[in-house]
């Protein structure tokens, strides 16, 4: 690669490249893992470790398996009545493949953030109050409190304090998607995954998006999908490269997007394909 | 292919679709027309004094006082038809024997003809059918009750090898000479002063029961019927209905024993509706014996059978077209499979189940197949709800049916056919209305 654009690429770094990241501890992990769709395996015997507090972004061309690996972290696979997994997926020391795991107590703690924006036909307050009210959290103070903090830590709160009442579906789409970040943010999970998450918004919302990111980053460890390589290198600490279900690189962002180890991941990221 | 052909095609099928929906709109004209003027004819009519007479005798509806006096008005104008048969008797018996016999049977046929014009003789024991008690209530009923003291009616067969010929011949040839030749003259002139008809607007039509096999009164056993027949198939079908189409929707997992079991469905939307009717009789009434006799339980029972397809079928596309986002949204949040339903799926899917059962409950209120052998019987009195168990009421279509053919007085019950046909239309459509409202309202709410 040129030095040119080694520099070029180097300025956008989220400036949190020289720590060593393998010295924090580990949030999950996966063993072997594999995803099959009936007899297809579309995630393929990956090894890949996500460090607490930092953001791992995954990039690969389309049905590279990335967001078939994203969703097998909160068992959203399961939905899907032909998907199955094999391997281990180790959360906090524990394979969430086990048969006798609570799904529904493992998505409290694992939150998610969707492609497109999903916010419940229902007002504001009752979008952010749906997960701590699943968590029998019933006592109307403490309810706003919680409304109230997920919007600031969200950055909406001075948008949205007047019209907490009024339909989520009213908001514009950037809105909405950092409504559907405050909504997973009121469940106190410990993960973050987000979807491709700013694909389907224009570029003012999508740098909203990335600069909650950063500002999220250390309180919760996220993993991020995304099509766009500028974004993985702007708000990423670790890059994990798929291609055809296979990790094919894994590390530091700095060093996947300037010294690649692999001639796939040079050539993906230097746009010779996907 | 060329722009012209393009055009072309586009110009033809938009015409043909025109077409189709002109022809449309003609049917449902033609349909709606006699059904709203006739029905409504049911309400609002010209009732003579005679109707007013009946109201208060039957429910002491009215200002007696005027009664009185409308009473008084047609007795004086009635009084000359009396004196003239009164005089025509007493002609008739210083007549010879032999003169008197042609009089006989048409004079019989005039006095039978006024008794159902203007009601049995003031003086003259009550006869036992109320139908006898009084004259014609409508004004409608009075032109033709007048025609028939005025004409008799006779066939010709004189031309032979031919069908006979109907022949109107005024009854007042019969009399030419007597006393009674004035009757008819009279009669003719004065039936204004003589029935009285005013303008009413009966609109307890709706509420009264039938008097007499619904020679006289209303329709309100009948409606009674139909809501609690629609309301109890309701009760039935669309909790079970609701939740068998979430179990399809979210629990089921697609095999060989769902896919049965949606073929068992759509199979069971197409059986026709007297099937369910002989279906319920064998089943709750003979079978486990919901009732001793029919009963609005047992057609409940029927009819929420027959619409109980329709609700899966509506509830199921209804729940399939909630945005696939929403579950997982909610799942992602640590829901679980109930909750999401309770919380997220069934709101949203709300006005498209609303929709699929207002609909079927327009199609309940309107099947008679499934009632015919469970609930129905064609003359009864208003029940209370918990009669509704046991005890079998009339309903509004089968009456419908009944009274159109095998009342014994068909001619004489047109405007309650009418009026019953048009009542169960506007419920049907009045349903219709209800559930595009409430659809328009709460998927408003939803959108935001």
């Amino acid at each position: 690669m040129s030095e040119a654009i080694q520099m070029k690429r180097a300025d956008r770094f989220a400036g949190h490249g020289e720590e060593d990241f393998s010295l924090r501890p580990a949030h999950v992990k996966t063993e072997e893992f594999s995803v099959f769709y009936g007899g297809f395996e579309a995630v393929k015997k990956v090894n890949c470790t996500f460090h607490e507090g930092l953001v791992t972004a995954m990039i690969g061309p389309s049905g590279c398996g990335k967001s078939t690996l994203l969703r097998a972290i909160n068992r959203m696979n399961d939905l899907i009545p032909s998907c199955r997994a094999g391997g281990k997926m180790i959360f906090q020391g524990e394979d969430i493949y086990r048969k006798d795991i609570d799904v529904v107590s493992l998505r409290m703690r694992v939150g998610m953030v969707f492609q497109k924006p999903n916010v419940f036909p229902k007002s504001i307050y009752d979008n952010i109050a749906y997960g701590p009210r699943l968590q029998g959290i019933k006592n109307r103070n403490q309810l706003d409190e919680l409304v109230e903090s997920s919007l600031k830590q969200a950055a909406i709160w001075d948008e949205v304090k007047d019209r907490l009442e009024s339909n989520a579906l009213g908001m514009s789409g950037g809105q909405q998607q950092r409504l559907c970040l405050a909504r997973a943010l009121a469940v106190k999970p410990e993960i973050l995954l987000m979807d491709e998450p700013t694909s389907a918004l224009d570029p003012k919302a999508t740098a909203k998006i990335e600069d909650l990111i950063g500002q999220l980053r250390g309180q919760y460890t996220i993993i991020i999908v995304t099509h766009n390589m500028q974004q993985a290198a702007r708000v990423s600490d670790l890059t994990a490269f798929l291609y055809e279900g296979t990790l094919v690189e894994f590390g530091a962002t700095r060093q996947i997007f300037t010294k690649p180890l692999e001639k796939q991941t040079e050539d993906y990221i230097t746009g010779r394909f996907g | 292919m060329r722009l012209g052909t393009r055009r072309l095609l586009d110009r033809a099928f938009s015409s043909l679709g025109l077409i189709a929906i002109g022809l449309m709109a003609l049917v449902l004209i033609v349909i709606l027309t006699p059904i709203v003027s006739k029905g409504t004819g049911a309400f609002v009519f010209r009732a003579t004094v005679e109707h007013r007479k009946l109201m208060f005798d039957q429910w002491s509806r009215g200002n007696p006082e005027k009664l009185e006096k409308d009473k008084e008005a047609a007795v004086a104008a009635r009084a000359p038809v009396y004196q003239m048969l009164a005089d025509f008797d007493a002609e008739l018996k210083a007549m010879p024997r032999a003169d008197r016999a042609p009089y006989k049977q048409p004079l019989r046929d005039v006095e039978k003809a006024l008794n159902e014009l203007l009601g049995p003789e003031p003086g003259t024991r009550t006869p036992v059918l109320m139908r006898q008690q009084y004259g014609a209530t409508r004004w409608d009923r009075t032109q033709v009750k007048l025609q028939n003291v005025l004409y008799s009616e006779e066939w010709d067969y004189s031309k032979t090898g031919e069908l006979g010929v109907k022949v109107m011949r005024p009854r007042v040839e019969d009399f030419k000479g007597t006393k009674l030749e004035p009757l008819f003259g009279y009669v003719k002139a004065n039936i204004d002063p003589m029935m009285r008809p005013r303008w009413t607007f009966y609109w307890q039509f709706l509420f009264d029961t039938s008097k007499d096999s619904h020679i006289f009164g209303g329709i309100g056993p009948e409606v009674l019927g139909t809501i609690y027949l629609t309301l109890g198939a309701m009760l039935f079908a669309v909790p079970m209905g609701v939740i068998a189409a979430i179990y399809l929707c979210e629990y089921a997992r697609e095999g060989r024993v769902i896919s049965f079991l949606r073929i068992c469905i759509s199979t069971l939307a197409g059986v026709p509706s007297i099937v369910f009717g002989l279906f319920g009789l064998a089943f709750f009434l003979n079978t486990i014996h919901v009732s001793d006799s029919k009963s609005v339980l047992a057609g409940s029972l029927t009819l929420s059978l027959l619409i109980l397809p329709t609700v899966i079928r509506a509830s199921e596309e209804a729940i399939l077209a909630v945005p696939r986002a929403y579950k997982e949204a909610a799942l992602s949040l640590g829901s679980g499979r109930w909750h999401t339903v309770m919380t997220v799926i069934l709101p949203a899917a709300l006005p498209g189940i609303l929709t699929g059962t207002v609909i079927s409950m327009g199609r309940a209120a309107g099947e008679t197949a499934p009632i015919i052998f469970t609930a129905a019987v064609s003359v009864g009195r208003p029940l209370l709800p918990l009669e509704a168990l046991s005890q079998p009421t009339p309903a509004l279509p089968w009456n419908i049916y009944n009274l159109c053919t095998e009342h014994e007085a068909v001619d004489e019950i047109r405007h309650v056919q009418y009026g019953m046909v048009f009542t169960l239309v506007a419920v049907v459509l009045l349903l219709n209305v209800f559930a595009i409202v409430m659809r328009a309202r709460i998927s408003k709410k939803l959108r935001g």
